[in-house]
Order: structure tokens, then C-alpha cells, then sequence
């Protein structure tokens, strides 16, 4: 294992002084996400297993190139998960490439994202060093939080070899309701059931049905039931559906058109965009299929949030830009932090932003 | 070791004149203290071993003076110190001797509690337990609970990372801010993280939460609000031995529970406390646990059940649980007046503050035991069982010739043990002036270097907050050489 650092090493300090970029891939199943890029590929996804892993602390500690179904089951095994949901996007995906895109499940809202459970990362630096950050501890105030930095990072800041997450026990109880509904009135029953102590771990609304799961101890679950009533939908339902928003392998995701992910307050009222939209997390993430980049940008931001190009043809994620350009301080910040990690901008060059 | 010594460290040559004369002109009279007298309640944090009085105190009103005061700073390259209501445990606000002392305190105003989003947004002197207060008419609180809650501020919350005894289930304030407005050290403003969920870019609000005033100044912060449960209980357990506690500890984890809170203390923080506030613990035990659990009345009733079933198996030799609100206040009020309790013992005390992994808290707790004895002081331990946190507070007396040099040595033996049982040297309390030295038992010189290039993205010339949080490269090879010529070396996995 270690030998394949040192071939990294060896790489990394080629790239830099030919000026090159390395395009990292791990697994290759998120590598529609982002700028496409245009550097030699440094292959990551040997660099694998789990090196420490006990129930107990809730916390394991796995190499980056390790398969997310592989880490997935050995949780499962102890009765324990990643509780952010994170979507895999094909068999090959890898945990590095996880923590890289940044990206979270269903479950969102309800537990955080995949920053809210990172706790330690191993990189590689555009120095060709290998620098450890955080820890194994839930705790840890010592340095700053270079490990939440690297969580969607896109590999711009270096090679991630090592990464400590949190980890929760299962839940106990799950139960998935659904209700006929139309968009503002769903946004209006989402906000104000996220105001009460309701186990709803995950909602879901699209094409005038909105989909809400309940999770925890039983006893909550079926509190929770009889005061949401709503139809009950079968397990091997609730479970197919979910997974299909996950992965994105839901009827709404079908097709070659844009995609755009809206990131808003939960509270934002329902957007007047053209184009079909499949609402997440209580209304703080709106999908939306088609429509025109300009407008989609300004009526996000106009909200308080985001929009992200998630997925389109590189014609359109180069006119558009795949995410919402940045204020100019926050730029200059940017710029900065990729110079600290990567002087010679060797990794994964303009694959979030211009000049990253 | 000296205190003095190692506080100094780099200085700023500026103009005391020419720097007071500029911020006259752009702050009223009553925001500038210039007297000695008036500037001495400044000089320390809750770190009072450490004290330095500032070439100048400005108390800004607002997020236009404290532009104008960043841009006088960074224009005369004076160091700034941000200070929220100094509550802090390891010296992160105390002044800097060639600089202005920043106090945010005038910076109070709860600007909005909205309901529906479950947010509230606050300026950064606002006090923690305010936000909760404000929140509770709509059956929502701020979840992060630092034990000071009363007293210190969201600014420095989120400047610290700030955590409390419920963060096992409900976070760190890391995970409960999703948006920081502050001003550059060019006194440029910016917002990391907005009213959403997530930014794009670079995770800035990650990085700005724990970063003890380096990185930017914070003057606004939006909140996540929680609602409350509608019921909490807890249990308490004694032990007679601290193995069996520590290993109930993780047999919870193990059952599934994640508590709502799990503490341990030991005997001496018990007799500390018991007196002082009458908690009702069991003065006989050598530990004790307070777990707590919250949610419906239906799931309370079925985790506490688990919970107790566990203790009882991990050989606890008392259970109790409280039959009511009033109760669980008062089996609360005994661990969160742990300091005070312990102040009372002492004259001085210093808290320590590493974290480890859970299943070494006995193993930790016993070596604890041994370096009271080796230095001749005594130590009340109060642990945040459920996430590895570790607060042993050693008692000593500055007045009495070696004290605090032993307190420190003592204290420096338990964090470096800290980094040896797999954990860091500080899980909420911060680096600051007090832990920079042992850093560089946690970090390699190349760890420290790429710090120091997170800070300069931010902040080139160096002017916030000098001297804390990261040592130069200079002290950690002066602290490493150090500890080559003592008995162990550092050790690091």
C-alpha cells in the first residue's frame, strides 16, 4: 500500500514541474459531476479497506479507494450505517469520491451531510506530502477543520488516502407515509412539521404527491403515524422509493436534459421556473429538469440559496458554469486555499471553479 | 515552564500615537479605552493565569465600526483580538500586547427568531442561552450547551467550535450554524454559508467554526433551531469501581443507544460538587454516570428502559431516575456547576480538556490517579463519557513557590497522553495561548506549515489573533527537541 503512495508521490511531483494536472478517480462514478478536466488520470481506487473500525466508538476509519458497498456492509454487519445517505451513482463508488463530491441522501435534513460525519482525513498535498487532520474523536478543536474543508472539495485540495467518519446505529423503525398534495401547500406542511419533534428522517414531493418517512424507535414511529395519518406504503415500496431518489434512478431523472439542484431555504415559496421539479429535505433542495441557466441562477440566489448544474453536456457546464459563481472575496479566499494545499495547482485543475 | 515566555512571540512594530489618533477618527469617543485602568478588565479571558494588557480596547457598536476599526488595523498592520464575553478556558482572547483588543459585547441584538425555517439570526455577542430563550415560545432552543452557556456568546461559540453535554445526538456548533457573516481583515464582508442547507464552493463555515478568531470577524450568525422534546429523563448510576463505569459507557454505545447526554464523574468532582449544590449523587461511589434520553413519552419510557438494563448489567451499584422536571434540573445542576465547585476548593485550578476514544476513559481515568500523585495535586475529573471528552480540573495555588509550573506539567502528561490513546489535545476548549505548545505532539512540521497557509488565505500579513491557535515552526521544533531529551518521545499513529 505504501509503495502506491510513493508511485503518487513520484507523479504528483512530475505533474508539477511540467505544469500539468492529475485528474484523480477513484471508482469514476461521479466523474459526470463537475467541469470536465483535461489532466493525465491518477488512478486512486487501490488504495482500499478499512483499516479500524469498532462498533463501540461509533467511528471507522477506512482508505479511500475502499468501495462504499464494501464499507456499507461491513457497518451493517454491527447494526450500524452511514446515516447521511450518501448516493453511490454505480457499484464502483468509493469512499474518497464520496467525501470529495460532498454529496448527501434523503436523510439530509434530518442528520447532516457528509461534513457533519467526517472526523480525520490522510491526504496527499500538491507537495507530495502526506498530511493527517482531525482525528478518530468526535471532539476535536486542535488545528483547523481541514477534514470538513476536504467534504466537496472535488479533489482540488489533494489526494484524499485515509478518511474517519461517524457512524449511527440503524434505525429501529421506519415507516413511509404519502399524501396528495399540491407544491406550496407541501412546502407549507413540510415547514411546519420540521417545527415539531417528528422522527421524519426523509420527505419527497413531486407531481402533486408528497412522500414522508418516519424513522426511529417504534414507539415514536407510530406516534408520529397516527398524528401525520397519511397512506402507509409498503416496505419493499418505501425502500425501492427511496433508494430511487438516492441514486437518481427515479422516472423524474431520466433522460439526457439538464438537471439542476437548487439548494434554498426550506422556506423559499414555490419557484415560478419552467420544467418538471422533484423536491427534497423538508424543501431545501429542489430538482429541476430543463430551463434557462440565467434565470435559474438569479431566482436561486434571489431566494437566499444556490443553483448547481448537476448534471448536463459539457457545452452547456461551460457556458453556465456548473455552481453559482462566487462573491469576489470568497473567490480570492478560494484561490488562496488551493495555493496553500496545492501550490503548483496540480490536482483536478478547474474542475469546481476557473483558475481552482 | 514560564508563562511569559511562552506567550511571546511575534511582535508588531506599531505606533501606539498614530493608531489611537486614526481610530478617533473613525469611532465616537466612547468606543476607544486607552487608560490602563480602564483597559485592565480586558487583559485575560477565563484563562486568568495569562494576562496582557492591549495598546488599545475598541468596542465597536456595530458592523460599520468594526469595518472601519479592521481597515485602520490592517492599514497600520496592528494585530486585532476578538472577544466575545471572554468565557473562553485556554486564553484564545486574550490581547495581544502591539494590538487592539476588538470587544463584541456591544453587539447584542437578537435580529430575528423565525419558526417556520427554524432559525434564528443573532449578532455575535448575543448570549447562548438567550437564543434558547428567545426560541422557546415557538417550542424550539439552540441545542449546543457549553456549561457556560449563560454567559458566553455565539461569537465566540462559533469561534471555538463550542460543544456541551448534549452533542453526542444534537452536534457540535458546528452543526448547528448555517451561516456566518463577518469582515475580512481588510474589514471586506462576507458570508460563509447562507440561509440553506449548503454553499457553493469550498466548505468556508466548516472551516471558520473552530478557527479562535484567525481566520475572519464575525459579526452576524444564523442558527439552527431545534425543536424541543417534548420530554427528557435521566438516569443516574454509581459505580464502585471506575472500570465498570468506563466500560458501561461503552456497552450503551454498543446496545444502540446514542443518549441525549452521558457524563461521568469521579469521586472528587462528587465531593466537589454535592455540598455546593445538593444534587443528590451518591457520595459513596467511585464514578458516576448521568445518561440522559429524550424524545416522545413513549420512546423516553423505552430508552431509559434499555438504558437502565445496561447499567444494571455493567454492575452499577445504584440506579436512579428522575421522576420529574424539577428533579432532572437538579441531577443536571450538580455536573454543569462542576468548575465552580471545584473553584471553591482551590484557589486556582487549570481544566484540561483532550479527547479519547470512549473505551480508554478507566485506562485514562487511573493514569490520571498516578500523575495526582507523582506531582502532589490533587484532580476532580468530569467527563463527556458519551463522545471521549475529558476534563480534569488540577487543583493548585499560584501563591505557593512551582505550583503552576507542576499544574502545567501535570496537565501537559495528560494531554500528551491524550495523543497517545488515539484522541487530540483539545475537543472543545480551543488551542489558544494555553495548548500551542503541545501541537506539535498532535501535528508534524508539515501539518503546522500547511496551517499556517490556511491562515495566510485568509489573512496574509497575520494581524488576527497572533500567536494563537498554531505555534510557529520555530516552537514546534524547540518543543520537539525538548521532549526527545525527556523520557518519552512523542508518539504519534
Amino acid at each position: 500500500m505504501e509503495a502506491l503512495i510513493e508511485n503518487w508521490v513520484g507523479r504528483v511531483a512530475e505533474a508539477a514541474s511540467a505544469g500539468r494536472s492529475l485528474a484523480i478517480r477513484g471508482g469514476g462514478s461521479k466523474a459526470f459531476y463537475g467541469h470536465p478536466e483535461n489532466g493525465d488520470v491518477l488512478e486512486v481506487g487501490a488504495y482500499r479497506g478499512i483499516v479500524a473500525y469498532e462498533p463501540t466508538e461509533l467511528v471507522v476509519t477506512a482508505r479511500a479507494g475502499t468501495p462504499l458497498s464494501e464499507l456499507a456492509a461491513a457497518l451493517a454487519e454491527q447494526g450500524q450505517w452511514l446515516p447521511f445517505e450518501p448516493p453511490h451513482f454505480g457499484a464502483a463508488a468509493t469512499l474518497g469520491g464520496m467525501l470529495a463530491a460532498g454529496l448527501s441522501g434523503p436523510r439530509r435534513q434530518a442528520v447532516g451531510a457528509v461534513r457533519d460525519f467526517v472526523l480525520g482525513v490522510k491526504v496527499l498535498s500538491g507537495a507530495g506530502e502526506v498530511l493527517s487532520f482531525g482525528g478518530q474523536v468526535m471532539k476535536n478543536v486542535a488545528g483547523y477543520d481541514v477534514p470538513r474543508l476536504m467534504a466537496g472539495s472535488l479533489g482540488t485540495l489533494g489526494v484524499l488516502l485515509e478518511v474517519s467518519l461517524k457512524v449511527l446505529p440503524l434505525p429501529v423503525a421506519e415507516k413511509s407515509l404519502r399524501f396528495t398534495i399540491d407544491e406550496a401547500s407541501a412546502l407549507a406542511r413540510l415547514n411546519q412539521w420540521g417545527g415539531q419533534p417528528l422522527p421524519i428522517s426523509a420527505s419527497a414531493w413531486h407531481d402533486g404527491v408528497l412522500t414522508l418517512r418516519l424513522s426511529g424507535a417504534a414507539a415514536a414511529v407510530a406516534a408520529a403515524q397516527r398524528a401525520l395519518a397519511g397512506e402507509e406504503l409498503p416496505e419493499a415500496d418505501a425502500v425501492a422509493f427511496w433508494q430511487s431518489l438516492r441514486e437518481q434512478t427515479h422516472a423524474f431523472f431520466a433522460g439526457d436534459g439538464p438537471l439542476w439542484r437548487l439548494s434554498l431555504p426550506s422556506v423559499a415559496p414555490r419557484q415560478a421556473l419552467p420544467g418538471s421539479t422533484l423536491i427534497e429535505w423538508g424543501g431545501a433542495q429542489r430538482w429541476l429538469r430543463g430551463g434557462d441557466s440565467r434565470a435559474i441562477r438569479e431566482a436561486a440566489a434571489k431566494a437566499g440559496g444556490h443553483a448547481t448544474l448537476f448534471r448536463a453536456d459539457d457545452a452547456l457546464k461551460a457556458s453556465a458554469g456548473v455552481f453559482q459563481p462566487l462573491p469576489a472575496p470568497l473567490l480570492r479566499i478560494h484561490r488562496n486555499l488551493k495555493h496553500a494545499f496545492d501550490p503548483q495547482g496540480v490536482f483536478n485543475r478547474g474542475r469546481m471553479y476557473p483558475g481552482l | 515552564m514560564s508563562i511569559e515566555s511562552s506567550v511571546a512571540d511575534r511582535r508588531f512594530p506599531v505606533d501606539r500615537q498614530a493608531l489611537v489618533n486614526r481610530l478617533r477618527e473613525v469611532l465616537p469617543a466612547q468606543a476607544l479605552l486607552v487608560e490602563e485602568e480602564a483597559m485592565r478588565p480586558y487583559d485575560c479571558d477565563g484563562l486568568t493565569a495569562y494576562r496582557q494588557l492591549p495598546l488599545i480596547v475598541a468596542l465597536p457598536a456595530d458592523e460599520g465600526q468594526a469595518q472601519a476599526i479592521l481597515k485602520v488595523c490592517h492599514e497600520l498592520k496592528a494585530p486585532v483580538v476578538p472577544r466575545g464575553a471572554a468565557t473562553g478556558l485556554s486564553g484564545g482572547a486574550m490581547p495581544h500586547r502591539d494590538g487592539v483588543l476588538v470587544s463584541l459585547a456591544k453587539l447584542k441584538k437578537i435580529i430575528r427568531v423565525d419558526p417556520v425555517s427554524r432559525t434564528a439570526v443573532v449578532q455575535p455577542g448575543v448570549r447562548n442561552l438567550s437564543v434558547s430563550e428567545a426560541a422557546a415560545p415557538y417550542g424550539l432552543y439552540y441545542a449546543p450547551d457549553p456549561s457556560s452557556q449563560i454567559a458566553c456568546t455565539i461569537g465566540g461559540n462559533v469561534a471555538e467550535n463550542a460543544g456541551g453535554v448534549h452533542c453526542l445526538k444534537y452536534g457540535l456548533t458546528v452543526h448547528n450554524v448555517l451561516r456566518v457573516r463577518g469582515l475580512t481583515i481588510e474589514g471586506e464582508i462576507v458570508e460563509f454559508g447562507n440561509a440553506a442547507l449548503d454553499a457553493p464552493g469550498y466548505d468556508l463555515l466548516a472551516l471558520l467554526n473552530g478557527s479562535e478568531g484567525l481566520l475572519a470577524m464575525i459579526t452576524e450568525v444564523t442558527v439552527k433551531l431545534t425543536p424541543k422534546p417534548e420530554l427528557a429523563q435521566v438516569v443516574i448510576a454509581s459505580f464502585a469501581d471506575v472500570r465498570l463505569a468506563g466500560d458501561a459507557v461503552a456497552s450503551i454505545i454498543a446496545a444502540g443507544i446514542i443518549p441525549a447526554g452521558l457524563e461521568m464523574m469521579d469521586k472528587k468532582a462528587i465531593h466537589a460538587v454535592e455540598p455546593y449544590v445538593n444534587a443528590g449523587y451518591d457520595m459513596d461511589a467511585e464514578a458516576i454516570l448521568l445518561c440522559e434520553s429524550d424524545g416522545t413519552p413513549e420512546e423516553v419510557a423505552e430508552e431509559i428502559g434499555r438504558m437502565t438494563a445496561v447499567l444494571e448489567k455493567s454492575g452499577a451499584s445504584g440506579i436512579r431516575v428522575s421522576q420529574d422536571e424539577g428533579e432532572r434540573l437538579k441531577f443536571w445542576a450538580g455536573r454543569k456547576a462542576a468548575f465552580p465547585a471545584v473553584g471553591r476548593m482551590t484557589p486556582d485550578y487549570l481544566c484540561m480538556d483532550g479527547t479519547i476514544p470512549r473505551k480508554r476513559l478507566a485506562e485514562m481515568l487511573l493514569a490520571i490517579n498516578g500523575l495526582s500523585e507523582k506531582y502532589a495535586l490533587r484532580c476532580a475529573n468530569v467527563f463527556h463519557a458519551g463522545d471521549g471528552n475529558l476534563h480534569p480540573l488540577i487543583m493548585y495555588d499560584a501563591n505557593q513557590p512551582g505550583e503552576l509550573e507542576r499544574a502545567a506539567a501535570f496537565g501537559a502528561e495528560i494531554l500528551q497522553l491524550s495523543v497517545r490513546f488515539g484522541g487530540t489535545i483539545t475537543g472543545e476548549h480551543g488551542v489558544g495561548i494555553e495548548k500551542i505548545a503541545v501541537m506539535a505532539e498532535q501535528f508534524s512540521l508539515a501539518e503546522i506549515a500547511t496551517f499556517h497557509g490556511l491562515k495566510a488565505a485568509f489573512d496574509e500579513h497575520g494581524l488576527l489573533n497572533p500567536g494563537k491557535g498554531v505555534p510557529t515552526l520555530a516552537r514546534c521544533r524547540e518543543y520537539t527537541q525538548a521532549r526527545a531529551g525527556s523520557a518519552a518521545t512523542p508518539t504519534r499513529s
